[in-house]
């Protein structure tokens, strides 16, 4: 492999590893605060328990999630020292926010957890919430900088001189609120869903009607409502953030679809793959005139196709499969959660046919899969760029060879966390069960967090 | 004050805060796993009493460094990353493992005590590396030509100086946590656990000073340019050694409250914070004007002055937003006599 392709993978394996765990991160600590705030409003003790043992899932991968945050963070002077110079002098704020936010997360998460018996239930809730405004705050402003990459502005480039730096200007580019939005909203939607896929596979080991069984069809419900709504906005946002493409960064919008003829009435390509030689899409379900009028709002809106940008300036055009796997599982999910509890609570059935129950079990690995695919799209679909057409990814590697050891040295030391975190996992979980917790919260005196570690 | 003069001093300040916290930090996993087998004393569970709730705001601290100095000095952050992919690397797989095994060590209890050894090991490690970067930036296992920078690996581990970092690094970080920790277990009355860290703070205080005593030594004849301008400085280091005498004696004096009880554990530890504060700040002062000697300077690598005004803006308002927050942590672990006397560690 050539030292550019090795660095991307190994920035790219640091980052698909990392999200797994951050945006589950983002995403529980919403659940948490929902399933607190109403064990105080109802007093029913089944939600303190859920918000004990999701916090302890919080927790244990933490210590995954923390870890693999700093050598993100850290990489990046590593591996693109040329990309983080320029970072440095104009889109440096975003990094320094995110450090107050981590410390607001860190001091926060111990006081909850570690201090939860010492404090009453307003300062919990109020933690609990600053936790929750802690993992938000971090996701948005790193997603700053990802959209700055490619929307970039407020500085002026010549060579490697750097003049007219405006650091908020830089800070509030086109796509920062449409990207922070996308991530946030996505996040939310995958911690539900990871809940879901927890709590229908437990439904699926206990008898019907059995107290644990209730215990995770009340979780299960939960989620579906939070997962229902931040799915929508999800997609909501989704087609906001295909309009900034459209706007912004025509060629990553082009690929995205297919679309080589630059066209009025475009159509929008589902499924099939690109073929470069050809300059066509192949196998693709094709809706006439969509695309048009999802990039513009009207049919008769000109979509530039690939073939106006020079060959250089091409995405890797696999990034529409990406593409469509994103929007195909976020709009399974939709479907999922409101066709659910339609059935729940319109039709008022009581029982879930085992083929939804393991549909929901998939939720939370696909909701993943889709963070990953849109991922993946949103950074290889601006190459061959990092800040987009200003600094390019070849100019901003490091000169220092030999990654090769380094990366699979990374990627032992990933494999070691996955096991092992998993493992811990399934240990704590297998140790402390429901009955357990339920028979702890009824007798006062053993307190919650401190009674089964 | 020059913008890029303030800019270092914060820089420094950070670096400072990170580098007390985190011999804490490390030399505390180290001694929850020294004593895991002597569960009478009490000392690995003090150890852990300190580090469960403390171990993510340290964390933060190291990137809250880089991100200064990226932020700060992004021609000097070029440089770093560039020579340091090695060592930051073997930092970076080092931490990963740590805090996991860290934070599995305190859920998986039955298998405590392996993962306490990988966490208690590797940690210590860390220490050692961090302050290579500091010989690093001397100069003189870089090499500087045009566009491309590059490290002397071999250079850098065949020279003593490398080695007096190292282990100055490695006792500092034993030195100062046994000390922390024999404060702490003085508060929570933890007689035994008080007096075996005691025991160990008194053990390792020399041999820290001697590892301090061999940097200079081979700073003289690997960075001749730093050893002269610190000397310069004579007195305040003088001054840093008088503190450590008295940090010495304070461990010996009988404690106030209770008077067969021998040490007192806090004026021991601030007057020991107060030669380190001392010693890092001719060490810095000498170091300036360069980030990594001969290229790359303070102000060479300064960034965009409207960048640094918009960041400065922000410390402020970090500092007012976060300060409560730091208040209530301290006073909720480190104050708290409900916390600090608990029959149990709480997880």
């Amino acid at each position: 492999m050539d030292h550019l392709v090795i660095a991307r993978s190994m920035f790219g394996t640091t980052m698909g590893f990392h999200i797994i765990f951050a945006t589950i991160g983002v995403g529980l600590p919403l659940m948490m605060l929902t399933a607190e705030i109403l064990y105080q409003k109802t007093k029913d003790l089944d939600y303190v328990i859920m918000a004990k043992r999701w916090t302890k899932t919080f927790g244990i991968l933490l210590g995954v999630g923390i870890p693999t945050g700093t050598i993100a963070g850290l990489q990046l002077s590593l591996l693109w020292p040329g990309f983080m110079e320029v970072i440095g002098k104009v889109m440096a704020l975003p990094f320094q926010i995110e450090i107050y936010a981590f410390f607001i997360e860190a001091l926060f998460m111990s006081i909850y957890v570690y201090a939860s018996e010492r404090i009453p239930p307003w300062a919990r809730i109020s933690s609990l919430i600053l936790v929750a405004i802690g993992a938000l705050a971090s996701a948005v402003l790193i997603t700053n900088v990802h959209a700055f990459e490619g929307t970039p502005q407020g500085f002026r480039m010549n060579g490697r001189e750097i003049t007219d730096v405006d650091p908020w200007k830089a800070f509030f580019n086109p796509t920062f609120f449409v990207s922070a939005g996308h991530v946030a909203m996505s996040a939310y939607t995958t911690g539900a869903f990871i809940v879901a896929s927890v709590s229908a596979f437990k439904m699926m080991k206990h008898p019907f009607g059995s107290r644990v069984f209730q215990f995770h069809q009340k979780a299960l419900v939960l989620s579906l409502i939070v997962g229902g709504i931040f799915s929508l906005l999800t997609a909501v946002n989704g087609h906001e953030s295909a309009q900034k493409l459209y706007e912004y960064q025509p060629e990553k919008l082009a690929a995205a679809e297919g679309l080589f003829e630059t066209q009025s009435h475009a159509p929008l390509a589902i499924g099939g793959f690109t073929d470069k030689e050809k300059r066509e899409i192949k196998g693709a379900i094709e809706i006439p005139w969509a695309l048009s009028f999802l990039a513009g709002n009207s049919f008769d809106t000109v979509v530039t196709g690939l073939n106006d940008f020079p060959e250089e300036y091409w995405p890797p055009l696999y990034v529409h499969t990406l593409f469509n796997a994103m929007v195909g599982i976020g709009s399974l999910l939709i479907f999922l959660a409101f066709g659910t509890l339609a059935w729940r609570f319109l039709l008022k059935k009581k029982h879930f046919p085992k083929l939804l129950m393991w549909i929901f079990v998939c939720s939370g690995p696909l909701a993943l899969v889709s963070i990953e695919c849109g991922w993946i799209f949103a950074c290889t679909g601006r190459q061959p760029w990092t800040i987009y057409r200003t600094l390019s990814t070849a100019d901003s590697v490091t000169t220092s060879e030999n990654l090769g050891l380094l990366f699979v040295l990374f990627l032992i030391v990933y494999a070691i966390l996955a096991i092992s975190v998993s493992f811990v996992l399934i240990y704590y979980f297998r140790k402390n069960t429901v009955l357990k917790d339920l028979t702890a919260a009824k007798e006062k005196e053993v307190p919650l967090f401190g009674s089964n570690s | 004050m020059s913008d890029s003069l303030l800019a270092i001093t914060v820089l420094w300040g950070f670096v400072f805060i990170y580098a007390i916290m985190a011999t804490m930090d490390f030399g505390a996993g180290f001694w929850s796993m020294v004593y895991i087998n002597k569960e009478k004393t009490r000392a690995t569970n003090i150890a852990n009493r300190y580090l469960s709730p403390t171990w993510e705001v340290t964390n933060t601290f190291i990137v809250a460094i880089v991100v200064a100095v990226y932020s700060m000095f992004p021609t000097a952050a070029y440089t770093l990353g560039t020579v340091l992919l090695i060592p930051g690397s073997a930092i970076l797989l080092l931490l990963a493992i740590r805090s996991a095994f860290l934070v599995f060590s305190n859920i998986a209890q039955e298998y405590r005590k392996p993962l306490t050894y990988i966490s208690g090991i590797t940690g210590m490690l860390i220490p050692g590396i961090l302050l290579s970067v500091l010989p690093i930036t001397h100069g003189g296992y870089v090499n500087f030509h045009e566009e491309k920078q590059s490290l002397d690996l071999v250079g850098l581990f065949t020279s003593g100086n490398e080695y007096a970092f190292f282990t100055f690094a490695l006792s500092s970080t034993l030195f100062l946590s046994s000390l922390l920790l024999a404060d702490y277990a003085n508060v929570s009355d933890e007689r035994e656990a008080y007096r075996v860290y005691r025991r160990d703070a008194i053990i390792l205080g020399p041999i820290s000073l001697l590892t301090a005593v061999f940097i200079m030594l081979t700073l003289k004849h690997d960075a001749n340019w730093i050893y002269s301008k610190m000397m310069d400085d004579f007195f305040l280091l003088m001054a840093s050694l008088f503190f450590f005498i008295i940090g010495g004696i304070a461990l010996f004096l009988p404690s106030w409250k209770n008077p067969d009880v021998k040490g007192r554990p806090r004026l021991a530890i601030i007057s020991i914070t107060i030669q380190y504060l001392l010693a890092s700040y001719v060490y810095g002062k000498a170091h300036l004007p360069y980030i990594v000697y001969p290229e790359v300077t303070i102000t060479s690598a300064f960034t965009d002055p409207n960048s640094f005004h918009a960041l400065f803006a922000t410390y402020i308002a970090g500092f007012i937003i976060l300060f409560p927050g730091f208040y209530f942590f301290w006073k909720l672990f480190m104050h708290d006599k409900k916390y600090l006397q608990s029959p149990q560690t709480k997880k």
